[in-house]
């Protein structure tokens, strides 16, 4: 079943209270994983660079807040800052704004997955996991339309499931998996050529 | 074969091209990806099927260009956003303004004027009342009428005075504003302090010397090029010790400026311009 593609990137989405879904992830992928990790998680605007610096902490793989401008490398996670969309330009550089909320969030996982679609093609992963409302659903969708493939947290799985049973209903996922079996998959995908 | 998503690249750059030969404005410095967002969002609202289809009317007809520009403008804001921002101006700005006699303060990209207003409330709250002025510009006139007027949501006060709180505001916020229906009215006087007026970053040139220069959330939405024309002409009208305001996810690390720059205070993106 995996198609052999060569992947550029891996984009997350995940709602508030994913923390716990994050820590575990990022926590058992390795220093070295190859792929950069973009990742928009619903959170307050006040909340500061807490999270990527607490995250940071207990991982091995460094994790920061994403800066505009900036090129995404592997061994890297970019977590979109408080009150900013995160989005991938053509260049493959990300970018930041302050446009309007999408699907009531800023940032908004669709506008980061239908960015990163137009750069990354069939080079992209993208990953809904645990969060309530729909946020994500129609990102999944192009990036499944510019051939990238779609991976979905089990929603039986999920603190929230509505998140992954929305995508589940938008596509046709590659990969509905548990969030333990995640770094497995990631590795994986991450060396297929 | 060229898809319909290419097709739809190259109209869009024609479009780009064309609006600036016709009207002066030049987005083909802007970063792509929110900037294309924002036309296809246009575009879905406009009746036309595409860039090529919606091409000539928006270059022969000033009508459609403005809604365009409109569209593409953003101007999302709000009172006091990031409020450990503005209590370091208050705290370790201020202190270095009242030392002038006046104090001239240019705000780029004010958008509806929710932080030249903001600015004003400080500014007043630490002794610098009828002692300074704010020239607050925009490229978008629509949204500068906005802000003349002063007139924000109700619904919007509980977030502001919330912010105007944590930035170490010295009063009530509700000091600030009249409730009407569902808005609230800024107090007059804030505006007689405040000049604003059309200015576009990407072609027009600078003012006279100023004290402070604010620019928040505007650099992000440039490419390199425009973002170091913008900084260029910060830059030339700082004067020493003055200091530039931007957004804080906007730096000014390997920025052609930098060396002439000093960060105040780790995260806040409040920088002081050395002395000569
Ligand atoms: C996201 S708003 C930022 C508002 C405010 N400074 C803040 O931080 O909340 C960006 C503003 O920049 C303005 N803008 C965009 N391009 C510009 C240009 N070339 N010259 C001047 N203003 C511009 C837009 O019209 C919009 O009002």
């Amino acid at each position: 079943m995996p198609r052999v593609q060569g992947f550029k990137a891996i984009v997350i989405g995940i709602s508030t209270g994913g923390v716990e879904t994050l820590k575990a992830l990022l926590g058992a992928l390795p220093k070295d994983f190859p792929l950069p990790l973009i990742i928009v998680q619903h959170i307050s605007p006040g909340s500061g660079r807490g999270m990527a610096d607490l995250l940071d902490e207990v991982c091995d793989i460094h994790v920061k807040e994403a800066d505009e401008q900036e090129l995404p490398v592997g061994g890297t996670v970019y977590l979109a800052p408080a009150d900013y969309h995160l989005m991938v330009e053509q260049d493959g550089k990300l970018g930041l704004s302050t446009d309007p909320p999408v699907n009531y969030a800023r940032p908004s996982v669709d506008v980061l997955f239908e960015t990163a679609a137009e750069a990354f093609g069939k080079g992209l992963v993208g990953v809904v996991l645990t969060g309530a409302g729909c946020d994500g659903s129609r990102g999944l969708k192009r990036i499944k339309a510019m051939g990238g493939i779609a991976v979905v947290q089990n929603p039986e799985d999920a603190a929230a499931s509505s998140m992954p049973n929305n995508a589940i209903m938008a596509v046709t996922p590659d990969y509905i998996v548990a969030s333990a079996d995640l770094p497995r998959l990631f590795i994986k995908l991450s060396k297929s050529e | 074969m060229t898809t319909t998503d290419e097709i739809e690249e190259i109209e869009l750059g024609l479009l780009l091209d064309g609006i600036a030969k016709v009207y002066g404005y030049d987005f083909r410095e802007y970063a792509e990806a929110s900037l294309k967002r924002r036309m296809i969002q246009w575009l879905s609202t406009s009746g036309f099927d595409s860039f090529g289809q919606a091409l000539p009317h928006i270059l022969r007809n000033p009508v459609i260009f403005e809604g365009l520009l409109r569209g593409i403008t953003v101007n999302v804001s709000a009172m006091f956003r990031d409020p450990f921002v503005f209590k370091t101006i208050r705290e370790q700005v201020t202190p270095y303004l009242k030392t002038y006699p006046f104090v001239k303060i240019w705000h780029a990209g004010c958008a509806s004027g929710e932080s030249a207003y903001s600015m004003a409330i400080l500014l007043e709250e630490e002794g610098l009342k009828g002692r300074f002025r704010i020239y607050a510009t925009d490229i978008d006139r629509e949204v500068l009428s906005k802000a003349q007027q002063g007139i924000f949501p109700l619904k919007e006060m509980r977030q502001f005075t919330h912010n105007y709180q944590k930035s170490g505001g010295r009063s009530s916020f509700s000091d600030y504003y009249t409730a009407r229906y569902d808005h609230a009215m800024l107090m007059p006087s804030l505006k007689e302090e405040i000049v604003f007026a059309s200015h576009n970053l990407a072609g027009d040139g600078e003012f006279g010397e100023m004290q402070m220069v604010l620019c928040r959330n505007v650099l992000i939405y440039f490419k390199e090029h425009l973002k170091d024309r913008a900084l260029n002409l910060f830059h030339s009208c700082l004067a020493d010790g003055g200091f530039l305001c931007l957004g804080t996810k906007e730096t000014l690390d390997g920025r052609s400026i930098a060396p002439y720059y000093q960060e105040i205070a780790p995260h806040t993106r409040i920088y002081r311009k050395r002395y000569a």
